[in-house]
């Protein structure tokens, strides 16, 4: 049964309500963050202001030109444009110039613009399709095999061209992948990974009495024994072996507080002794009980034991010089005003410095006088919150929220997988980016150059966001008669 | 619905956003808010950085002869927004300059596309490098011309006209430089070639930072919590060359209005004690606002001042080949101290002798002699020692063993651990090479090749190489990488020849018999005993390169020297007499032969090289 509903009425014209807002609340920003004073109207083409009118301009009649397309065709076409993609990404990859150390502008004539924009699309699409198979279910770790090299592939080519930030947007598509099944557990082991990487990193250097060990690797291994006494209690409902491990833990503690009046021991080794001990009791349990749900926790404290040892390499070997003194700004272990902080120092100067209603359009002094770096594209919500004030940030969120609920709302109401999936990669997407960039500004998160979507100024993004967003409104309006 | 269990998910989901989107406006009320910090350090003001640029380090010789030093510069630098009523009459005339410069000059710093970094509140450097007399004038009536400021830099300064070549210049970074490198910003200066280059992160230093404060209209307000957070700027580092500048000089001297080059290695350590290219120029012509012109005119010279021939010409070795030729074919069995070989003077062949002595010769008489039908049948006996084999395999296995040994002196590849700025590889043809030239594996024999044998044809080699084996045969097998920098861990870079120590000591006393008997006897000093090899190069651009490589003294050599000046004719009478003067200068000190000083130093061979 299929219905042909004209457009017109089948859009979603509050999804397209908060587009235009985002983007002219974005466009007016750019205006504000490289007016100098001195300078001429926000139409004027050689400034950023007006170019960003343009790229809007086209932007609009992009989203128009895909939403006249059939809907069936992103089905049909999925993997063509997901191939075309990656063989677009390895092209760049070779003849993109190198600016900035990153290889990942195509220049054709007088537009330059990065593939990897398009390539999040292309890569949502594919997912989609895979997954919309009649006889695909995510049920086990080996259905999510096929599903990682989809992801991997572009990931790895982005990484090729110098842009981590981009590629680690792909991991936004784990939330997608949650929500069609894949184990809870994975997101949360991966927060885990977070708070143990932090610890580990942030306090290796804090010594306990002065060769003892460090406080990083003994929160570390604490953190470890809390998971398992949590899993023990809260999965299996053990509270006796949880209370067994825990008694044992305090008691080699205190054995080995006292053992250190006489001795020298180190309390690092005490440490990762008791997780090893712990490994042994759950096997034990295992073996003679027969239990068959220990098996995860030893694997898990064995893994994390590793991670441990390894966290600290990783951050000096695998981390390029400047992501290391990024994450260090972030840990607050590099406090120099003017050293590697500055830039997130002057941004949350700027911010702090609009107060409750902003210092009013055209009016910011900070971004004007160029202390905020790349002040019109990835820190574009300094001038929102210098000029705009709390009210305005906020306000901004608040439409980034109502996109992002909308979305997933809209989501949930398709007839068939395709859409749905393709509607949370949409909103993981957007979601990742907003966290990771407006995180960054704040302070809370490492600086990673990805955009603001539709706020940041460049034709790529804008276009790539456009893209993303109206393929789904299309999909959208066609789910009457899209049923599976 | 399908998902009904998973459906649920969407509340996690959305959950999580929530929360993530909460915790922000959390944050932003805390820093727009809560926190006055940030209201009170950016409420209207804001930092001014103001770059406070490190003296660079000094360079000394080996003899800790001052070489280069600082001396003081002015840029001028503006604020657009800070202007006011400038009386440009006035302003052109304290600068010299013309009023049509001050206006394209202002409209380049506005134009973004020049000077993408522009902005009307920061300063923008409006003249750089002037000396104090260009400055002198301004200074005192800088307050009329408010929004302008006078910035203090460093220029390089040189007291000797020497070494130009080594020492290189610094020049304004290039904006690929700017990119690369976070140190840099526009209008900073950096090494652009020779040692200035190479020891950039040494000599450069750290810049510091005042920091000012300044408010929303751009004034300045004082410092930043009294100049707490100032960093104060990092002189560079010194730096000793392993150069004697004495030497140096005399060798400048000595190769006035020729072409070629000379350089002098103390074979014990591999340092080198000077390098000489001619045409070269006065280094001061590169530093300060002249720079690009004379760079221009430099570049534009047919001679080609800017190159630095001791490392970057290649050459045929010639002659000069020879002591390694005998080295090489003894050490891979083709002949020994007693082989002997008939020599028909300039019918021999196929390659004829230039020399007149008797026959047959032995090696130590050919090397005296520069026998060159000897060393031919040397090298044909070497590689052919075992016949051809099928399809020239057994030859081909024995030749590619002759280039690796040859190689193994430091030829035919750049010195990579050395401080060296642009070397040239030089080249030892190898077996694949010749199949290639050849087009099949059988299609060349030692006859083919036989002018590799007196070191024509395709062996190319640069002067620094040849000193450099000189200093291996003073060494009597082995040498440590060649070097400018003064410092003991390179000695560490020792590299071994693939020639054992015991055929050494037969063409040590042939190089000594050169001086003593041979072609530069003329050249000999009387008190001590020189081993050398002239050499005389067809090439074809005119007259012969003369050419002499040797070191001194024989015993416990000190100092070991490749002379090469192009198209001058024989080696014995243009080269020789240029090493024996630098011996008695290093070894004695000074030279005492000042007439013979003067002749050398008054010969032109080139009469397009101007006489600097």
């Amino acid at each position: 049964m299929s219905k042909n509903v004209s457009i017109k009425y089948a859009l979603d014209w509050t999804t397209v309500f908060y587009y235009v807002v985002l983007v002219f609340m974005g466009w007016i920003s750019i205006y504000g963050a490289s007016y100098n004073f001195d300078q001429a109207s926000i139409f004027d083409f050689s400034q950023r202001a007006g170019k960003q009118f343009i790229w809007i301009l086209t932007g609009f009649s992009l989203a128009g030109i895909l939403l006249l397309i059939d809907s069936r065709l992103y089905n049909i076409f999925a993997w063509f444009i997901y191939v075309s993609a990656i063989i677009l990404l390895i092209v760049t990859i070779f003849v993109a110039h190198d600016i900035k150390g990153s290889r990942s502008w195509l220049v054709i004539g007088p537009v330059s613009f990065q593939p990897a924009e398009l390539a999040k699309m292309a890569t949502a699409l594919a997912l989609s399709k895979y997954m919309s198979a009649y006889n695909y279910k995510l049920k086990n770790w080996r259905d999510l095999i096929p599903l990682g090299v989809i992801i991997f592939i572009p990931f790895i080519l982005i990484i090729l061209q110098n842009e981590t930030g981009t590629a680690l947007v792909y991991a936004a598509f784990l939330l997608m992948l949650y929500r069609e099944g894949m184990n809870g557990i994975v997101l949360l082991i991966g927060s885990f990974t977070v708070v143990l990487f932090v610890t580990i990193v942030k306090l290796s250097i804090v010594p306990i009495q002065v060769d003892h060990g460090t406080l990083g690797m003994i929160l570390g291994m604490v953190l470890i024994l809390l998971v398992q006494i949590g899993y023990a209690i809260f999965f299996c409902r053990n509270q006796k072996e949880a209370l067994l491990l825990l008694l044992g833990t305090i008691v080699i503690a205190i054995t080995s507080y006292v053992l250190n009046f006489r001795f020298y021991l180190n309390y690092n080794y005490v440490a990762i002794f008791t997780v090893v001990a712990s490994c042994i009791y759950w096997l034990f349990i295992e073996l003679f009980n027969r239990y068959k749900k220990y098996w995860f926790l030893i694997l898990f404290s064995i893994g994390s034991v590793l991670f441990c040892f390894s966290a600290d390499y990783l951050f000096e070997k695998v981390l390029e010089p400047h992501q290391q003194v990024r994450i260090k700004v972030l840990l607050n272990m590099d406090d120099a005003p003017l050293g590697a902080g500055y830039n997130v120092n002057q941004s949350k100067i700027a911010i702090g410095s609009g107060g409750l209603f902003g210092k009013g359009f055209l009016n910011g002094t900070q971004t004007k006088l160029k202390y905020v770096p790349e002040q019109d594209t990835d820190f574009i919500f300094c001038t929102v919150g210098e000029e705009h004030g709390f009210w305005g940030s906020t306000l901004v969120l608040l439409v980034y929220w109502l996109l992002l609920t909308r979305l997933i709302r809209m989501a949930e109401r398709q007839h068939d997988t395709f859409s749905r999936i393709y509607g949370y990669c949409v909103a993981s997407i957007f979601f990742f980016h907003l966290m990771v960039n407006v995180g960054m500004v704040l302070g809370i998160m490492p600086v990673i150059g990805i955009p603001l979507p539709f706020f940041s100024y460049g034709g790529s993004s804008l276009w790539g966001f456009t893209i993303l967003l109206f393929i789904f409104l299309r999909l959208d309006a066609a789910r009457l008669e899209r049923m599976r | 619905m399908i998902n009904d269990v998973l459906q649920n998910r969407r509340y996690v989901i959305t959950g999580i956003m929530s929360a993530v989107i909460v915790l922000y406006v959390l944050r932003l009320f805390t820093i727009q808010i809560i926190e006055t910090k940030y209201k009170n350090g950016a409420d209207s003001n804001a930092f001014l950085k103001k770059t406070q640029f490190p003296p660079r380090g000094l360079i000394y010789d080996r003899n800790h002869i001052l070489m280069v030093y600082n001396k003081p510069a002015y840029d001028i630098a503006l604020i657009m927004r800070e202007i006011r009523d400038l009386d440009t009459v006035a302003f052109c005339k304290a600068l010299s300059i013309d009023k049509s410069y001050l206006v394209n000059r202002l409209a380049e710093i506005k134009d973004r596309r020049k000077n993408p970094g522009y902005s009307s509140y920061t300063p923008q450097l409006f003249m750089t490098q002037l000396n104090i007399e260009d400055v002198a004038t301004i200074q005192q009536s800088m307050y009329k011309y408010p929004g302008f400021y006078i910035q203090n830099r460093t220029l390089r300064e040189y007291p000797f006209s020497a070494a130009a070549h080594v020492l290189g210049s610094i020049g304004e970074v290039s904006r690929a430089k700017i990119e690369a490198d976070d140190y840099y910003n526009s209008g900073d200066y950096a090494g652009r070639d020779g040692l200035e280059y190479t020891y950039e992160e040494t000599l450069r230093g750290e810049k510091g930072v005042e920091i000012m404060l300044r408010d929303a209209k751009g004034r300045i307000k004082g410092k930043y919590e009294n100049g707490k957070e100032d960093i104060a700027p990092k002189a560079g580092q010194n730096m000793t060359l392993t150069l004697d500048v004495k030497l140096q000089i005399l060798a400048e001297k000595l190769l006035k209005g020729k072409v070629g080059s000379v350089v002098a290695i103390e074979p014990a350590t591999g340092e080198i004690l000077a390098m000489v290219s001619n045409p070269s120029f006065n280094p001061t012509l590169l530093s300060g606002r002249q720079r690009s012109k004379n760079y221009k005119q430099l570049l534009d010279d047919p001679t080609k001042p800017l190159m630095n021939r001791a490392t970057q010409a290649q050459y045929s070795p010639g002659s000069s080949f020879k002591p390694i030729q005998a080295l090489v074919c003894q050490q891979m069995g083709g002949i020994n101290e007693s082989t002997i070989f008939g020599c028909s003077g300039p019918e021999s062949s196929p390659v004829k002798c230039t020399h007149h002595h008797g026959s047959p010769v032995s090696l130590l008489s050919a090397i005296e002699q520069s026998c060159n039908p000897y060393f031919w049948n040397a090298f044909r006996v070497t590689v052919e020692k075992d016949g051809y084999g099928v399809k020239n395999a057994v030859f081909r296995k024995n030749f590619e063993e002759w280039s690796e040994r040859i190689k193994s002196f430091g030829l035919g590849a750049k010195f990579s651990e050395s401080d060296v700025y642009e070397q040239s590889r030089g080249f030892i043809p190898s077996e694949k090479f010749y199949n290639k030239e050849y087009r099949s594996v059988s299609g060349w024999r030692a006859i083919t090749i036989r002018s590799l044998g007196i070191g024509q044809g395709e062996v190319l080699v640069t002067p620094l190489q040849l000193a450099n084996v000189m200093a291996v045969v003073a060494n009597q097998g082995y040498y440590i990488t060649p070097h400018l920098n003064k410092c003991d861990s390179m000695l560490k870079k020792r590299h071994e020849v693939k020639v054992e120590k015991k055929y050494f000591p037969i063409v040590n006393e042939g190089l000594w018999r050169v001086f003593e008997f041979g072609t530069a006897r003329a050249s000999k000093i009387a008190d001590i005993s020189m081993c050398g090899k002239t050499g005389t190069v067809q090439n074809s651009h005119g007259k012969d390169h003369a050419i002499l490589v040797g070191f001194a003294p024989r015993e416990n050599p000190k100092i070991a020297i490749a002379v090469v000046i192009e198209n001058a004719g024989f080696g014995a009478t243009y080269a020789a007499p240029i090493f024996s003067l630098m011996v008695e200068q290093y070894l004695k000190g000074k030279v005492t032969r000042t007439e013979e000083e003067e002749r050398i130093s008054n010969i032109v061979t080139n009469s397009n090289v101007q006489k600097r």
